[in-house]
């Protein structure tokens, strides 16, 4: 078991033949991902690395493979359209890797995307992997083992440290989410803790979030009222400074609010292990999962 | 990016919110000049990016031309919080009867635009929220929809009871939300909307901060850009690419990735450092990034000790290894230099890396205590 993605998922890239949707569709195929379309306009009819089909709509290439994922690499202003025809065409999740995409647009899409009775993970995150089984995004598979620790995450490379040591230290995980850095994103840190808590390959679960906005304040009140799987946190940004934005658009702590001291506090409050290293997360989850 | 008052205002007025008139000024004698020319007390207002002008005496009332010249004489070259006044905005002074709130937030819970409006206008509207919550009404906006009539009307009648007063209210919400939209707004606000003895409402004072993500399909947005009113280094480090804060400690921090650079930077803060700045090169491999990365950094006087701490995913670490050993060989460094990689091409970097004299750690906490260590000493350890 796993969440959100398992040997299962036929997938989609939207923008297949650009720089970064064509690197990262060959690593997913290598990963073992069921990679059954392509989409870029203007391209219907070509294949890609001679294996897979390539169509002019994602409507097209859900007909005609049946595929239920999509991911998207597309430039920012034309991350909102593809996120919304993706849920159109009947996809029932819809990854959006694309850093940059204007929260305004964000705040169409997120409706129109519920409405259409999709999940969206992302933008600007690093997608999600199940090890060993499928991987859809860019999270580096050989950091990744099979195993019983869910990850959930608003940054990129700092989960693929933990991931890494955690992997280093014998620990595998069911399944790893990236759910981004931005303001507004289609998934949040209760949805991936729901699905962990449901998931019976599930032991433990790993939470690495950041300054700004109070996702980890509610998540941590979840925890407490709904969860009975242990969950260890972390927040990045304890050093930032008020009023600046930290690199991703969400990280800003504002007035009082979203400060790395408020969120560890929820964590203590709702009985989480804390980690306040990054390495810590290795014992934190062994001393759980014994 | 934030907007200068004047640039809001003139967003504003262009949507039709009612802004009394005004100009700007960089010498007192042309402030002098505005002020003649109106022929009425004006305001003279600091154009700096900064909260609290009016505490730190960058507004300053002036029933004169003459008036206006002096505190525009007091004012120019004044800093607020770091930064100097090079502008100040000449405007009309306005007759206040009472003052209300009226702005607009991106909103992370609702996931919309949300209006707050309140009465108790004028002041810091964090601190209504805090102590009389009730005197804010919170209005999400569907932006599929737009803000609808009877939605602008709830709001004005929530500032005013008389009818007249509620529609022109209204409208000014209208204006503001086709503003926030138009710009590509994160936050745009009104305060105060003041009415006047005579009964018209006017906006006195104007904020707008633009998301960056909106900047590249609003080239006209994007033109209002004020660098002389930022950081030059932060102003480098856009220009080449990369996310730069400075801040005041004396480690060196270079990273790949928004939350593996803050981590870093709590890090050093944790083995007893501190860090001269949050630096993100983000996730693709380009040397030249990295030859850039340096050259800010390594302009910072305070700067003691440089830790690049790189997690190859995307980004190749031979990539970064071959940056470093370039910038280094056109620029040989004056501090010294902790360097930690692992994930992609790993072994093909650190060969590089010992091959012209470095040396490189794959252990995060091992570099991080080694940096801090250098930073302290000097190198000397």
């Amino acid at each position: 078991m796993s969440i959100f993605i398992d040997n299962g998922t036929k997938l989609i890239v939207q923008g297949i033949t650009g720089r970064d949707g064509s690197f990262h569709a060959k690593q997913m195929m290598e990963y073992g991902t069921q990679v059954v379309a392509g989409v870029t306009p203007g391209k219907g009819g070509q294949m890609f690395e001679g294996t897979v089909p390539i169509f002019d709509t994602v409507y097209d290439a859900v007909q005609a493979t049946g595929a239920n994922t999509s991911v998207i690499y597309v430039p920012p202003m034309f991350a909102a359209d593809a996120m919304m025809e993706a849920a159109a065409a009947g996809v029932k999740l819809v990854v959006c890797i694309t850093e940059g995409v204007p929260v305004l647009d964000m705040t169409k899409v997120y409706p129109y995307v519920k409405e259409h009775g999709a999940r969206l993970i992302g933008p600007n995150c690093p997608g999600l992997i199940t090890p060993g089984q499928s991987k859809v995004g860019i999270i580096p598979g050989r950091i990744c083992t099979p195993g019983h620790v869910g990850v959930v995450s608003r940054s990129g490379t700092l989960t693929y440290e933990i991931v890494n040591q955690l992997t280093k230290a014998g620990i595998g995980q069911s399944s790893c989410v990236g759910i981004g850095g931005d303001p507004i994103n289609g998934t949040n840190f209760i949805d991936c803790l729901a699905a962990f808590e449901a998931d019976p390959q599930t032991k433990a679960v790993a939470m690495m979030g950041e300054i700004g906005g109070t996702d980890e304040q509610e998540a941590a009140a979840f925890i407490k009222a709904h969860m009975t799987k242990p969950v260890v946190g972390f927040i990045a940004g304890q050093t930032a400074p008020p009023g600046r934005r930290m690199g991703h658009a969400g990280a800003i702590i504002s007035g009082s609010e979203g400060t790395a001291a408020e969120k560890i506090e929820a964590f203590l409050a709702a009985g989480m292990g804390v980690a306040k290293r990054p390495v810590d997360f290795v014992d934190l989850i062994k001393a759980r999962l014994a | 990016m934030n907007l200068h008052e004047y640039q809001a205002k003139e967003l504003l007025r262009a949507a039709g919110v009612p802004i009394p008139p005004g100009e700007i000024a960089t010498t007192p004698e042309q402030a002098e000049a505005i002020a003649q020319r109106y022929g009425v007390a004006v305001m003279v207002k600091a154009q700096v990016h900064a909260g609290g002008r009016g505490k730190a005496g960058g507004v300053k009332f002036c029933p004169t031309p003459e008036a206006a010249k002096e505190k525009a004489t007091a004012i120019l070259g004044m800093t607020i919080k770091d930064l100097t006044v090079e502008k100040v905005l000449v405007t009309v002074a306005a007759d206040i009867g009472s003052e209300a709130y009226v702005g607009i937030i991106v909103d992370r819970a609702t996931k919309k635009p949300v209006f707050m409006v309140s009465a108790a206008g004028g002041i810091d509207i964090e601190e209504v929220a805090a102590k009389t919550p009730e005197l804010i009404l919170y209005h999400p906006v569907d932006t599929r929809y737009g803000l609808l009539s009877f939605e602008a009307m709830r709001m004005g009648f929530f500032l005013f009871k008389d009818v007249k007063l509620a529609r022109q209210a209204a409208k000014i919400m209208q204006q503001l939300y086709t503003a926030f939209m138009n710009a590509g707004c994160s936050l745009a606000e009104i305060n105060p909307l003041v009415l006047t003895p005579t009964g018209e409402l006017i906006a006195v004072d104007g904020k707008m901060v633009i998301d960056d993500n909106e900047l590249d399909r609003r080239p006209e947005i994007a033109a209002l850009r004020d660098e002389s009113s930022e950081a030059p280094s932060e102003v480098d480090a856009r220009n080449s690419n990369l996310t730069f804060i400075k801040l005041d400690g004396n480690v060196g921090c270079v990273v790949n990735g928004a939350g593996l650079a803050m981590a870093t930077m709590d890090l050093v803060k944790y083995y007893g450092g501190d860090p001269a700045n949050f630096l993100d090169i983000g996730g693709s491999s380009n040397p030249e990034k990295v030859v850039n990365a340096l050259r800010i950094i390594t302009s910072d006087p305070n700067v003691k000790c440089i830790l690049f701490n790189i997690f190859g995913g995307i980004t190749r670490t031979d990539d970064v290894a071959n940056g470093i050993v370039t910038a280094t060989k056109a620029n040989p460094l004056k501090v010294p230099i902790v360097i930690r990689l692992t994930g992609t091409n790993e072994e093909i970097a650190v060969k590089i890396l010992q091959d012209n004299g470095f040396s490189a750690s794959n252990d995060m906490d091992a570099a991080v205590q080694r940096a801090v260590e250098l930073a302290t000493t000097g190198g000397a350890a």
